[in-house]
């Protein structure tokens, strides 16, 4: 597929203008087909283009009804086997099938912040037009300090 | 209410900003953080535009399990040093250096946003700016837990752009000179993916950051596993095609990369090697790097370079030589490096490694569990193959492709042509790139990428206040662009009832079959893998006018929605960065990257006529490129 949308959980994201993982695919894979006409089911997504699918896992990340899984390339993958994560605010949750049945499962943590409080600017020093054309300072004034004996020509 | 815009009949929208970042990735999530605090109270407008959306653009959008650059305990010139090694000798220090002494700060604003940083036992508490000690998994490596690392970064950058000013699900195709100075570039245009609007944008300037060129060769993989290429699938040439085509000088795309890796999931094999020390074999269990690694020791054939640490290519000659000569398959030995590992470990802490070990991929490269698990491979109990992928165009990884850019001002010793004024200028007025875009200056990555986003940023607001009173004038006018942006869909609507089925059809080509014949072409011609990199000048003869051909047949591409037209803009993009790459690698008339491609004419290494940087300009107009040499300078002591 590779990444495939099981046609009883997708909602098309209740009818919203975009679908989560229209707006997400880096690739533009995936599509809601709004009146079934392309594949017999109307009002779910679907991947466009399987073969142009790098199986980044965003979509199926970002879908509120877990609703797209992956099965792995047909050509190069024998079938059975599954990977599957649950991503929440701080972590994700990994659940690994393999095609003779053993299964692992692995948490690891995806932020430290809670989602959404990333501030740029927090606590940082207003930039200084007067070093403007300073290559050796960014506007954070955290430039690795540097051994000048280093060059050639010092 | 009726649509008044439809398929064929878009909208246009144009627009003047004074700077506007093309793209989406860490470059561009750099230039965004940097620059919205140079042009406070400034009054200058700035908009950053992505073909995908900013949380998951780029080659971080899956996640990443290492930041690859932080030079922390080190010094920058031995960054330098690092770089200048891994890529045979040919670098422009003054740009390595510049990132090198900028890129620690990219990584401490991670880290503040909220990525986890893998510190050292003892030290779990404390950041990185307060002391704590990095996982190093190599001397330039940190490990970190990286699946949301795009997603974090990308929320700051949001924040100080401010929703209002991203543009997203709109492809930037093309890069407008300007009409009262055609060395100067003045706008860009492109189309919405998502509606039918043409957009056209005039600016001041602008940062030209949309990653490297995959899918350019044949991939090892060609049906549903064409799409795990190892870098990103949408990486589509833009950054060095748009560029190229507006003028801009570009730099060592005789470059390639061609990474050694899990076979066919591409999973990262960094880890394994670094942090878990796991050892390569050949098919008959030698170690063959032992047993034939000398044959880098040819000085006739590979100079000095194959006497100390051999770079990133050479490693990849050693096996290549293996493979060719029946010795396959390369095989890395991961039960053995987790024995030795658990050898001293509790069970908790064994089970701890797995886990590692998983999460390696789990990060970066998903598709490599899925072919574990498939084939019923645990890493502890069976070892997996290895082997060298398609090649890859780009400038920010192990590669130094790219665009020839101005430098900075203060890094001592650098030749007066390497800067010619702002930072991370193109030789276009106005056209500035970072990334992948930036050539002669690998081994960046991901915070280095971010980094040089930064450093690019700050220049462009200092070009933009400089020229604070000039109009840009766009030198073609709208209805020329709409014409040629919107081809596809025009060439479509008029011929697609000429026969019936809708791929066949003799007045125009699909955009997959014309990726097709360009990665046809250029996999048996110019040093793919069915030739085991190997091309000479004759093959390049033969490529060059088959690349002339898929050039004009170019025009003929159609577009039967958006989605397409998507399509059929990359591909052309693609066959520009091609055209490029086998132009670098017909003019260097020897071979500086064994194991990356080989020029069978000239098999050796050749310092004394070729340690220079191989520059070339495109001209639109006549469709020829002109190549010259650029002399190397050494500027940090060996």
């Amino acid at each position: 597929m590779p990444t495939f949308v099981r046609t009883e959980k997708c909602d098309g994201c209740k009818g919203q203008d975009k679908t989560a993982c229209m707006y997400i695919c880096p690739h533009d894979l995936m599509l809601l087909d709004k009146d079934g006409s392309q594949t017999g089911h109307a009002m779910k997504a679907f991947n466009q283009e399987p073969e142009q699918c790098w199986e980044c896992y965003s979509c199926v990340k970002i879908c509120p009804q877990n609703a797209i899984e992956v099965r792995h390339y047909a050509d190069v993958v024998p079938l059975g086997a599954s990977v599957q994560p649950l991503r929440g605010t701080d972590s994700i949750m990994w659940t690994i099938k393999f095609r003779n049945g053993t299964m692992k499962r692995f948490k690891f943590p995806i932020r430290t912040t809670p989602e959404g409080s990333a501030n740029p600017y927090n606590n940082k020093p207003k930039p200084d037009m007067a070093e403007i054309e300073d290559h050796s300072n960014l506007f954070t004034h955290g430039t690795h300090k540097c051994d000048m004996s280093q060059f050639i020509k010092s | 209410m009726a649509e008044q815009f439809e398929f064929g009949k878009p909208e246009i929208i144009e627009e003047e900003v004074d700077i506007l970042i093309i793209g989406g990735g860490m470059a561009a999530c750099g230039a965004a953080f940097e620059i919205m605090r140079w042009t406070e109270g400034t009054g200058l407008k700035v908009k950053l535009v992505d073909k995908a959306a900013l949380d998951r653009s780029g080659a971080v959008a899956q996640g990443l399990s290492a930041i690859n650059t932080y030079v922390g305990e080190n010094d920058p010139s031995e960054y330098v040093r690092y770089v200048r090694n891994d890529l045979m000798g040919i670098i422009r220090e003054d740009l390595v250096y510049d990132v090198g002494r900028h890129v620690d700060d990219s990584v401490h604003n991670f880290e503040e946003w909220g990525l986890p940083i893998w510190k050292q036992p003892g030290d779990e508490d404390k950041t990185l700016v307060q002391g704590g000690k990095p996982v190093r998994s190599g001397r330039w490596q940190i490990m970190i837990n990286g699946e949301s690392y795009k997603w974090i970064v990308a929320e700051a950058a949001k924040k100080a752009l401010g929703m209002e000013n991203i543009q997203e699900r709109v492809f930037i195709v093309r890069m407008v000179t300007d009409k009262n100075d055609p060395s100067r570039v003045a706008g860009a245009a492109g189309f919405s993916v998502r509606d039918h609007k043409l957009h056209i944008y005039k600016f001041k300037c602008c940062l030209l950051v949309c990653g490297g060129a995959v899918n350019v060769f044949r991939p090892r993989s060609v049906g549903e596993g064409a799409g795990r290429a190892w870098y990103p699938v949408w990486n589509a040439g833009s950054t060095y095609a748009m560029a190229a085509e507006c003028g801009a000088a570009m730099t060592m795309m005789e470059n390639r990369f061609v990474p050694a890796r899990f076979k066919d999931g591409y999973g990262p094999v960094g880890a394994w090697f670094l942090l878990f020390k796991a050892q390569v074999m050949n098919g008959a269990g030698e170690d063959y790097n032992k047993i034939n690694g000398h044959i880098i020791k040819d000085e006739k054939r590979f100079g000095k370079y194959g006497q100390g640490v051999p770079g990133t290519c050479l490693r990849n000659h050693i096996m290549l030589q293996e493979m060719k000569e029946g010795r396959g398959p390369i095989i890395m030995d991961t039960p053995g490096a987790m024995a030795r590992l658990a050898e001293k470990m509790t069970p908790k802490e064994v089970k701890h490694l797995e886990a590692e070990a998983w999460e390696d991929f789990l990060d970066m490269t998903i598709s490599q569990c899925g072919m574990w698990a498939g084939e019923n491979i645990e890493p502890d109990k069976q070892p997996s193959e290895i082997m060298p992928t398609e090649p890859y165009l780009l400038g920010s990884h192990a590669g130094c492709a790219g665009i020839w850019v101005s430098g900075p001002t203060d890094i001592p010793g650098t030749p007066k042509e390497w800067s010619w004024g702002y930072n991370r200028m193109t030789t276009v007025k106005g056209l500035f790139t970072a990334g992948d875009g930036v050539g002669a200056s690998g081994h960046k990555f991901s915070s280095g990428s971010h980094a040089e986003g930064r450093i690019a940023a700050k220049a462009m607001v200092k070009f933009a206040l400089d020229n604070k009173d000039w109009k840009p004038e766009l030198g073609r006018s709208v209805a020329d662009l709409v014409e040629e942006i919107y081809r596809p869909v025009k060439t479509f609507l008029e011929h697609k009832d000429y026969t019936t089925a809708i791929d066949i059809n003799p007045h125009y080509i699909t955009p997959k079959m014309l990726q097709f014949r360009l990665q046809k072409i250029m996999d048996e011609y110019c040093a793919g893998v069915s030739t085991w990199y190997q091309t000479n000048a004759k093959m390049l003869e033969i490529c060059e006018k088959k690349l002339e051909m898929i050039k004009e047949d170019s025009l003929k591409m159609r577009a039967k929605d958006l989605h397409e037209l998507l399509r059929a803009w990359e591909n052309y993009h693609r066959i520009i960065a091609a055209e490029c790459h086998m132009k670098h690698i017909q003019f260097r008339e020897e071979t500086r990257y064994p194991g990356y491609y080989y020029r069978m004419d000239h098999n050796y290494i050749d310092d004394e006529n070729w340690k220079c940087f191989v520059n070339s300009q495109y001209d639109r107009e006549s469709k020829k490129w002109k190549l010259w040499k650029e002399p190397y300078k050494q500027l940090i002591k060996d």
